[in-house]
């Protein structure tokens, strides 16, 4: 059982990455990898969103769906479920959590139709996890999705003081950094 | 009918959603691993974007402006199942190599945003056309950037070999990094174009890196949407008094004629 939960959580966090071999999640990981700490603060606010999001789609599933015999609504229920629960979170850390909801709250519109979390939800469901391993499925590709913004976030904090050709400034050499990324990924898929 | 083929064109060339407004990148870059597969992707889309426009036009003066969002998403939801559904009845191997990212559809940048953008304000038959256009213009582009791909991993298009006997496949086209060289390419390209128009004084603001260029931004593109929009309310309050200034401003004018 917990071998088997180690395997998920190494698969799912290096060699399956989640943006760099599956492509889920590329617009935060474009978008918000200018600096480091805003970088971190979006890894930790996906990690949060995701894990708390398989728990509450797993659940739905199990307890829901399956009973009722209409997992064909699986995409549509998970969506809507996603959607509220994001916005939800993002009420009740405004309410009770100030602290956490100033570092976090930013993030939070901006994960709510992210298709990381739909993703996560839906290989949960299509590879038969139950609700615990879907949670350490859930935790373990945010976890990846979070060193690997950082990482880029690293790098391009060191290329902005490069002499890039005019054509390539902004999003290529971006582009040209992350598909570097994704080959170095590719030597962790000897890993399992 | 002159409007519907304006839709067309401005779908398919003046604002080609991949290569002139970038959005919808995951699946871009997903599943361009051969030109099939481009095209298969990029028509699921182009029917459910028609679809789904063709039923926010109508619904458009039903649905209310605070509770638009989860509306556009369910509409959206319900045709991709049907999709799904079909895909995984007729066309299996699409199905098979598709994989999640048909379910997926229902994310795509492309669908919420001409919801968003065209289809709540404008009626049902260019609204039609709109998805149509623009459906087509995803799956023109995904078709090209899967044959360069296939060309270059594998030496083939659409599965017929067409590179000669000496050409040695860089396989790694075919795999994930080849995506985002592939699409580096792409976008330096967009630069260039976009660059030496502005030096010749032409407007290039429509050629945009979508949501890469700033996520915090992207609200329009339709990726960072409230599910409950608690501003819609000031919104509306905003235009009642624009058009409240400008009633009085008539009828003073009114007065004073």
């Amino acid at each position: 059982m917990v071998k088997d939960l180690l395997v998920i959580l190494i698969a799912s966090s290096l060699v399956n990455n989640v943006v760099l071999s599956q492509f889920l999640g590329l617009c935060p990981f474009l978008g918000v990898s200018k600096k480091t700490n805003t970088a971190a603060g979006m890894g930790v606010a996906v990690i949060f969103v995701i894990t708390l999001a398989s728990a509450v789609a797993g659940a739905i599933y199990q307890y829901l769906l399956v009973p009722l015999d209409i997992t064909y609504l699986q995409t549509i229920v998970f969506i809507l479920v996603i959607a509220a629960l994001v916005q939800f979170v993002e009420m009740f850390l405004k309410k009770f959590m100030q602290p956490l909801y100033q570092a976090l709250g930013v993030y939070l519109p901006l994960i709510t139709t992210n298709c990381a979390v739909l993703g996560v939800a839906l290989t949960n469901v299509q590879k038969n996890y139950g609700i615990l391993a879907g949670v350490v499925n859930g935790f373990a590709t945010a976890v990846g999705f979070t060193v690997s913004i950082v990482i880029l976030a690293g790098i391009r904090e060191k290329m902005a003081y490069n002499d890039i050709p005019e054509s390539f400034r902004g999003m290529p050499i971006v582009l040209v950094t992350a598909g570097l990324m994704a080959i170095a990924f590719c030597g962790f898929s000897g890993l399992l | 009918m002159n409007r519907a083929g304006e839709r067309l064109v401005n779908g398919i060339i003046k604002e080609n959603p991949t290569f002139v407004l970038t959005l919808g990148m995951c699946p871009t870059l997903a599943v361009t691993t051969s030109a099939i597969n481009g095209l298969g992707m990029g028509l699921t889309t182009m029917v459910v974007l028609a679809l789904s426009n063709v039923f926010i036009s109508l619904l458009r003066h039903v649905i209310p402006d605070k509770v638009r969002i989860p509306a556009f998403i369910v509409i959206i939801a319900s045709f991709v199942t049907v999709a799904q559904l079909l895909l995984q009845g007729f066309i299996p191997f699409l199905y098979d190599a598709l994989g999640i990212y048909i379910p997926l559809i229902v994310v795509n940048c492309i669908i919420l945003g001409r919801a968003e953008a065209y289809a709540y304000k404008n009626p049902v038959i260019p609204s039609l056309f709109d998805g149509i256009g623009m459906g087509l213009g995803f799956s023109v582009a995904l078709t090209c950037i899967g044959a360069v791909r296939e060309l270059l991993g594998a030496g083939e298009i659409f599965g017929i070999h067409v590179m000669p006997e000496s050409y040695v496949p860089v396989s790694i086209f075919i795999m994930a990094p080849g995506a985002f060289f592939v699409l580096a390419m792409l976008t330096a390209i967009q630069n260039k174009v976009k660059i030496s128009g502005e030096r010749k004084g032409k407007d290039m603001s429509k050629i945009q890196s979508g949501c890469s260029s700033d996520c915090m931004n992207c609200e329009d593109a339709g990726c960072a949407h409230r599910l409950y929009d608690d501003r819609a309310d000031s919104r509306a309050a905003q235009k009642r008094k624009v058009q409240e200034i400008t009633i009085e401003e008539i009828k003073e004018e009114d007065d004073n004629g």
